[in-house]
C-alpha cells in the first residue's frame, strides 16, 4: 500500500518489483506537479516581505503556477530535467542491479503517463530516447527510500564549479574566498537559472566531488541547516548577502534572490581546493519514497 | 503601462512599449530553440517572417482531440544571443519572449525595431492556460521539445525588459548587483577562518 504525506511516499506491505515501479512513478507524478511545502512556504514568506512591485507581481505569479498545476495535476515545469535518483537500500533486502532496472523501467513509464518531457538526446543516434535517470547508490542500514530530486536545465547551466584561489575575483583559501565564490555564481547566473534560488554549496579536494556534494544539498529541506553551528551560521550569513544583491526573483530585481543556502566542507587536498556551487530553480521539485 | 498587442505587431506597436511595461500578446507565436535557431539562419522559413518569437520547448499529451499543451515556459534566452542580431534582421522579427535577458548585441539589434520580453521560468501551467491552439509543429526531426512551435495563444502575459530605445532593466540589475557585492564583500569579516590563518 502506498501511503502519501506531503512529499513523502511511503510503501509497505510485500515489495514486489511490480510494487515498487507503480510507487516510482506515483512518486515520479508527485514531484513533478506538487512543489514541496516548505519551498511553497518560503515563497509566500518572500513575497510578504519583498517591496519592489515587479518582484511581487513574479512571486505571486509562481505561486499561482503552483496552485494551477496542483488543482489540475499538471507539471508544474515543462522542464522535468534529468531525473536525479538518490538510492539508499538495505542490502539484505534490495541489490543495485535489481532497483536500477526497476528504476529505468518507472522512468520510461512516468516518462509516458505522468508524463515527463522527453530530455534525453542521443547524440550518437541523433533522437531523442526518453529520460535517462541519473541514479546514486549509497548502503544503508535504516529504511531503504529513493529520492527524486527534478531541477530544470536553466539552473543546472548555471550552476558551477571553481578552484581556490582564484585570481578573477580576488578569492584566497579561506571562508571569505569561498563567499566570494558562491556571491560570484549567483551574480553570473542573474535571472538566467529562474530565481529565487535554492543553493547548495560544497568545498572539497577533488572536482566531481565537490559538485555532487554541492548538488545533494538540494535533498534537505529548507528548514535543514549544516549540523556543524560554524558552517550553519556561514550558510545563514550568505543567505542574507545573495538577497542584499538584489537580483530577485527572474532577476528583475527585489530582495527574493534565493530561498536557501546550504553548505558543506570536506576534506580538501594541499594542492586542490575545488567549490562546487549547485544553482537550484525555485521549482526544486524533490520527492522521498521509502521502501519496505 | 499596459499594451494589448495583436500578433503581427506594427512597429508603432512596438516603439510605444517601454521597458517595465505590461505587455499582452495575441495571435500566433513561433517557439525556437537551440537547433532551430541554427537552421533558420541557414534556411528561409517562411512563417518566421514577422513573427513573435518564444524561447520555449513545450511539453505536450497527444488526445484524440489532437495536441494538448501542459506546460509551456520560457527557456534561458542567453543561450541564443549569437544567432539573434541576424535572426532578427532576416525574418524582421519585432518582439522575442523568452527568459533571463539578452546581451548588448542583442539589445543594439533590437535599437529601434523591437522589444525583449520576460516570461516567468517555471510557471509553465499559467501559460499554457494562455495557448488556445497548437496551429502547426515544424521541424519535429529535431526532436519535440527542439521543434518550432506555432501556438496560438490569447492575451499571454510578459513583462517588456529591453524596449527600442535601447534601455534594459536586466542590464540596470545586474550593474546593481555587482555595486552591491562590492558592498557586501566590504562589510565581510568572517568568523569561520581556516584554521591556519
Amino acid at each position: 500500500m502506498l501511503t502519501k504525506t506531503g512529499n513523502i511516499l511511503t510503501l509497505t506491505g510485500k515489495a514486489s518489483g511490480r510494487a515498487i515501479a507503480d510507487a516510482i512513478v506515483q512518486a515520479y507524478r508527485v514531484a513533478v506537479t506538487e512543489l514541496p511545502e516548505d519551498v511553497i512556504r518560503a515563497l509566500k514568506l518572500g513575497l510578504r516581505k519583498e517591496t519592489n512591485a515587479r518582484a511581487k507581481h513574479v512571486l505571486s505569479t509562481m505561486l499561482k503556477n503552483i496552485e494551477m498545476a496542483n488543482h489540475k495535476t499538471r507539471p508544474l515545469c515543462q522542464d522535468t530535467g534529468i531525473p536525479l535518483l538518490y538510492v539508499k537500500y538495505q542490502s539484505k533486502k534490495y541489490t543495485q542491479l535489481e532497483l536500477k532496472r526497476i528504476i529505468k523501467d518507472a522512468t520510461a513509464q512516468a516518462t509516458k503517463e505522468v508524463p515527463l518531457r522527453a530530455n534525453a538526446y542521443d547524440l550518437v543516434r541523433g533522437k531523442v530516447i526518453g529520460n535517462y535517470p541519473v541514479i546514486y547508490f549509497k548502503e544503508t542500514t535504516d529504511q531503504s527510500q529513493i529520492q527524486i530530486l527534478l531541477k530544470g536545465g536553466g539552473s543546472e547551466n548555471v550552476s558551477r564549479v571553481y578552484q581556490l584561489p582564484d585570481r578573477s575575483i580576488a578569492a584566497e583559501r579561506d571562508f571569505d574566498g569561498i563567499e566570494k565564490c558562491i556571491l560570484d555564481a549567483v551574480i553570473k547566473a542573474q535571472g538566467r537559472g529562474c530565481p529565487p534560488y535554492i543553493i547548495g554549496a560544497a568545498v572539497c579536494g577533488n572536482m566531481e566531488e565537490a559538485s555532487y556534494r554541492a548538488k545533494n544539498r538540494h535533498l534537505m529541506t529548507l528548514a535543514e541547516h549544516n549540523p556543524e553551528p560554524k558552517l550553519a551560521a556561514f550558510e545563514r550569513r550568505l543567505l542574507k548577502k545573495i538577497n542584499a544583491l538584489d537580483i530577485g526573483p527572474m532577476g528583475v530585481g527585489g530582495k527574493t534572490t534565493a530561498l536557501g543556502m546550504k553548505f558543506t566542507a570536506r576534506y580538501v587536498h594541499p594542492a586542490s581546493w575545488f567549490v562546487g556551487v549547485s544553482i537550484g530553480c525555485w521549482s526544486m521539485r524533490r520527492v522521498t519514497l521509502k521502501l519496505p | 503601462m499596459i499594451h494589448h498587442i495583436t500578433i503581427p505587431p506594427t512597429l508603432a506597436d512596438i516603439k510605444r512599449v517601454r521597458a517595465g511595461d505590461e505587455v499582452y500578446f495575441s495571435g500566433r507565436v513561433l517557439t525556437a530553440r537551440d537547433r532551430a535557431h541554427r537552421w533558420l539562419l541557414k534556411t528561409n522559413f517562411k512563417p518566421m517572417h514577422n513573427a513573435v518569437l518564444y524561447h520555449c520547448g513545450p511539453m505536450f499529451k497527444e488526445t484524440k482531440a489532437g495536441i494538448e499543451i501542459l506546460a509551456a515556459g520560457p527557456t534561458t534566452s542567453a543561450r541564443f544571443n549569437q544567432y539573434t542580431p541576424i535572426l532578427l534582421k532576416k525574418y524582421s522579427i519585432h518582439a522575442i519572449v523568452g527568459k533571463g535577458g539578452m546581451d548588448d548585441g542583442v539589445r543594439a539589434a533590437l535599437h529601434g525595431v523591437g522589444i525583449y520580453c520576460a516570461a516567468i521560468g517555471g510557471a509553465a501551467v499559467y501559460y499554457a492556460h494562455c495557448i488556445t491552439r497548437v496551429v502547426n509543429v515544424y521541424k519535429t526531426e529535431f526532436g519535440m521539445t527542439d521543434a518550432i512551435w506555432e501556438l496560438e495563444v490569447k492575451d499571454f502575459p510578459v513583462f517588456c525588459m529591453m524596449d527600442s530605445k535601447g534601455k534594459s532593466l536586466f542590464q540596470e540589475v545586474e550593474e546593481q548587483s555587482q555595486r552591491n557585492r562590492k558592498r557586501v564583500l566590504r562589510n565581510s569579516v568572517s568568523d569561520v577562518r581556516y584554521n591556519d590563518e
